[in-house]
């Protein structure tokens, strides 16, 4: 643990330093790459839709020692009835499909009673859901009316609570998270029912809270930054995401565990239903949503509080001043009272500002994980302090 | 920042400690005080029958989908369902065009069957009305109706503008009485209907004849043995055949009626309202009255039979206001009626006139109701299903507990004993809101408490985390503990605002089921944030002065050492002076 721990703390300082936003166009390409499959797979496959949206019937009868073959010819029987799907579910269950099923009573009547003939089970112990064709039109309006009413209530929300450009930058990322789950139910088959929809709307509020979490320690950090020249405002984004990263992969490990509880429940035990397609969408979804927050949301708001005019000139400074720095590295010269003010303020951003400050190049070539700085100045410290 | 402070500000940590012991012990005081200690559980973990019943106006009419004409279905479903004798079902609006029903215990067909009709208003001419209860042949000992409720007295109405009511309010006498006297007696259920603007009404005339004689031999029968006081035979949902007679129960149980075919239809009385009674001279009388508008078919057909009516004698000079089969109303005639509004006049309150205006309209432009999503759950299928969730509970909330002890430590104690109260707390909301507002836990909303545990817990990562970055600059646990807390829980706020609002938004946009997980996770971050704030905060700042903790014990989790902490510093102005820093010197708060 000792070693998490330290991990923990040298990402904190910024000794460790992972470059999320340097390394932007190679994350977005990716994204594209898995949009693009995503897309194509949805426009090609399309979903696999349950009963909910397409209208039918779904019975399940527990008849251990009831086989597939029965339950069909049972169904054989009863007029109107075509291609029904019957499957065994676990060993004890049979689920049976029948599509357009008349949510009238007489003809779900006589499916059920022929199957309890057929399979020894009286027709009350058949579990029924009979669905309407047009039920599945309703939930879909609705999921699509409160999917823009919640993106819309969020860029309210974040551009008050931060500004615009990060409020833009979050939903490209959630609109991104949403693409690749609808992609990856697609590419896979997954069905789709009500409870997914309902998953994936959820993903959209987690995600964003992962998205908030990482924001609050960037506004953090770049609160005072116009004024100095200490860091451009990529570099201090790129610490913030770093020093919430462990924050981050602790958050989205804890939340996944009870929903790979839900998953292994409602896929294992009891194969199909609610628990099983929430718990699916929520995991896809948390991972792309984790994902985005740290690759996506903030290298994007970053290069969009670059454009700037403010932000390029702080740019520029930085920049001078590394190539100041520079000069100065080949004279031995006392501690100047730069070292000093950087003594006090807040820790995190100043050691990582030193940090990057002093990385060549600035933010781009920060990908190297370092865990010691070359820092020639502490050489000539007269105090003798160890600086790491 | 940290220069500031000037020593560790006072908090009350014990305060809000006993604060939520109170709190709990109140909530489960008044569950096992009111008896209530489990949730209300949902058709698909309890076993039974669920239909959402979409309203569409019928092809044809002009009928419109509005919150009155969906609370009038709501109530004819309400009866149809109540008339099976299931405790604890439901019948519930939701969103602008569906009813959902949920009936726990029965999964029949029936159940389905009776709920999807769409209910029709008809007026029938009476022809005979008698007690609810099975008749007897005159001659033989009478006995008493099935279930030994009252029957309606038969005492004439003190005046031919007799003031009796509707059915609602007769009065009971105790006897049943033979089918033939009935016919010439005067039953109590009667209210003289008065057209605007005519003179008082004349003597009725003698009864009619002949037409008791065509009435099918099956539909006397009937007559005879039909008992309305039993729940299931008031069920409604029976549309019989306009052309041709039949036999119906009032709709409160208090008469059974003899019908013949219907003479109007609900369709032709476009609307009805409830209004105050005026004498004469415009003196309002504090009586009410429902005034009915019918159009020219109605008018016509209404015209040729209360002309008829008119000429009977009581019952046969009544009309049957009936509704699903079932007779909402019979007010008597006395004259022909030939205008395109009408009233009925009687013992009306306000909410019974409003009542039966609400009927009229309702039948005028009745609803189409399919049934869109049904489902039937057996008890042995709801059983497997909260095991499950039960189950999945049990692991997640396992695992979350060894990765908080493995990850955190000490510290994953605190996260644990906050996990326990937030769990106490919600249990606890959930069985209360079962009596309060008719909250049922479903497998969605199971779904929703377990999801919850992951977002519960992230709270305290985030709190824990902040700790550890402070101790990581070298505070002391104390100074830690209020200076991360204030930072950390803007963040705690945000994200669970933002939570709620995902919850709150999916709540309004989620049908069926699965508006429990919404419910259920909006409450829970609710809970998160008081649990947060009112426990977790307070017990680490008691901890905090530990020696385990406070100290940096190896397992609490705040081990500088193993947290990488940097050694301790100390202010500028002494490393500006160029003396050497001590190596362990305390840094101040």
């Amino acid at each position: 643990m000792s070693r998490a721990g330290n991990f923990g703390a040298r990402l904190y300082r910024g000794d460790v330093s992972y470059d999320f936003v340097g390394r932007r166009w190679l994350w977005y390409g990716i994204s594209i790459a898995v949009i693009v499959i995503s897309l194509i797979s949805l426009g090609a496959r399309g979903l696999h839709l349950s009963i909910d949206f397409k209208g039918g019937a779904v019975y399940s009868v527990k008849a251990p020692g009831a086989s597939v073959a029965q339950a069909t010819d049972a169904l054989s029987g009863v007029p109107g009835v075509v291609d029904p799907i019957v499957q065994k579910v676990g060993d004890q269950t049979l689920r049976i499909e029948i599509g357009d099923v008349a949510s009238q009573g007489s003809k779900s009547d006589e499916i059920k009673k022929a199957l309890g003939q057929k399979l020894h089970v009286a027709p009350d112990n058949i579990g029924a859901q009979v669905v309407g064709p047009s039920w599945g039109n309703e939930i879909s309006q609705k999921a699509l009316l409160g999917l823009l009413i919640f993106l819309g209530l969020v860029v309210l929300y974040l551009s008050i609570a931060f500004e615009w450009k990060m409020a833009l930058a979050a939903m490209v990322a959630l609109v991104h998270d949403l693409v690749i789950t609808v992609g990856v139910y697609s590419l896979v088959g997954f069905e789709v029912s009500p409870a997914t929809v309902i998953g994936v709307l959820t993903i959209l509020g987690y995600s964003l809270y992962d998205t908030v979490v990482v924001y609050d320690k960037v506004k953090e950090n770049t609160r005072n930054l116009a004024g100095g020249a200490r860091m451009t405002y990529s570099q201090a984004a790129n610490l913030a995401v770093n020093q919430t990263l462990i924050r981050s992969i602790n958050t989205s490990l804890i939340a996944l565990l009870p929903i790979a509880a839900l998953l292994f429940v409602g896929a294992g035990l009891l194969h199909a239903g609610v628990l099983k397609d929430l718990a699916l969408a929520l995991f896809i979804g948390i991972a792309a949503g984790t994902y985005s927050s740290i690759f996506i949301a903030t290298p994007l708001a970053a290069t969009l509080k670059e454009r700037e005019p403010a932000m390029k000139a702080l740019a520029r400074r930085v920049a001078a001043r590394q190539q100041a720095e520079g000069r100065k590295k080949a004279a031995p010269v006392e501690p100047s009272g730069q070292d000093l003010d950087e003594g006090q303020a807040e820790p995190a951003a100043v050691r990582a500002g030193a940090g990057a400050a002093n990385g060549a190049g600035g933010s781009a070539s920060a990908g190297r994980a370092q865990s010691a700085r070359p820092r020639p100045k502490s050489r000539n410290r007269p105090s003798g302090k160890k600086r790491r | 920042m940290a220069a500031s402070k000037s020593g560790p500000r006072r908090t009350h940590p014990g305060r809000a400690l006993a604060f939520v012991a109170v709190v709990v012990v109140a909530l489960y005081g008044t569950m096992f005080a009111t008896g209530h200690t489990t949730p209300r559980l949902g058709i698909d973990l309890a076993g039974g029958t669920s239909v959402t019943l979409t309203a569409k106006p019928i092809a044809g009419t002009s009928g419109k989908i509005t919150p009155d004409s969906m609370n009038e279905e709501v109530k004819i479903i309400r009866q149809r369902v109540n008339s099976l004798g299931v405790n604890e079902s439901e019948v519930a609006k939701q969103g602008s065009n569906n009813i959902v029903v949920s009936v726990p215990g029965k999964h029949d067909q029936r159940t389905l069957d009776l709920v999807g009709q769409t209910a029709l208003l008809y007026f029938r001419p009476v022809l005979a009305a008698t007690n609810p209860g099975p008749l007897v042949k005159p001659g033989n000992t009478p006995t008493p109706g099935a279930s030994g409720k009252p029957t309606p007295s038969a005492s004439a109405p003190a005046k031919p503008n007799a003031a009796a009511t509707p059915s609602a309010s007769a009065k009971p006498s105790g006897q049943p009485r033979p089918l033939t006297q009935d016919l010439t007696n005067q039953p109590a259920t009667a209210a003289t209907p008065a057209a605007a603007a005519t003179p008082p009404p004349g003597a009725s005339a003698p009864p009619g004849a002949g037409s008791l004689g065509d009435i099918p031999q099956d539909v006397q029968d009937k007559f005879t043995s039909l008992d309305c006081t039993s729940a299931a035979a008031r069920a409604g949902g029976d549309n019989a055949d306009p052309g041709k007679p039949t036999v119906a129960c009032a709709q409160d149980g208090t008469a059974k009626y003899l019908l013949a075919p219907a003479a109007v239809k609900g369709t032709d009385v476009p609307t009805a309202s409830a209004q105050l009674e005026t004498a004469a001279q415009g003196v309002v009388t504090g009586q009410w009255k429902v005034v009915l508008n019918l159009n020219a078919k109605g008018t016509k057909d209404f015209s040729a039979i209360t002309a008829q009516l008119a000429k009977n004698q009581s019952p046969q000079n009544q009309f049957a206001i009936v509704l699903d089969g079932l007779v909402v109303s019979a007010p008597q005639v006395s004259q022909q009626i030939n205008s395109s509004s009408a009233e009925i006049t009687g013992n009306f309150t306000q909410q019974s006139a409003q009542d039966l205006a609400g009927v009229l309209k309702n039948g005028a432009l009745p609803l189409a109701l399919t049934k869109s999503d049904s489902q039937q759950v057996t008890a042995t299928l709801g059983g497997d299903q909260l095991h499950g969730g039960l189950v999945a509970g049990a692991i997640g909330l396992g695992l979350v507990v060894v990765y908080a002890l493995i990850y955190y430590g000490g510290l994953g104690f605190v996260a644990i004993f906050s996990l326990v109260i937030a769990a106490l707390l919600t249990y606890a909301i959930a069985v209360l809101l079962g009596p309060v507002m008719g909250f049922t836990l479903n497998l969605a909303g199971v779904a929703g408490l377990i999801v919850s545990i992951g977002i519960t817990a992230d709270s305290f990562v985030v709190f824990f985390e902040r700790l550890r970055d402070e101790v990581r600059d070298g505070r002391t646990l104390r100074a830690a503990v209020e200076h991360g807390w204030v930072r950390a829980r803007r963040t705690v706020l945000v994200a669970d605002f933002v939570s709620f609002l995902a919850a709150a938004v999916l709540y309004f946009v989620s049908v069926g089921t699965v508006k429990g997980f919404a419910f259920t996770l909006g409450l829970t971050t609710l809970i998160d944030v008081a649990v947060v704030f009112l426990f977790t905060k307070p017990l680490i700042t008691l901890l905090a002065g530990t020696r385990f903790f406070g100290g940096g014990h190896r397992f609490s989790g705040l081990d500088p050492k193993r947290l990488g902490a940097r050694a301790k510093t100390t202010p500028i102005a002494r490393r500006r002076s160029g003396v050497p820093a001590p190596a362990n010197s305390a840094k101040e708060a």
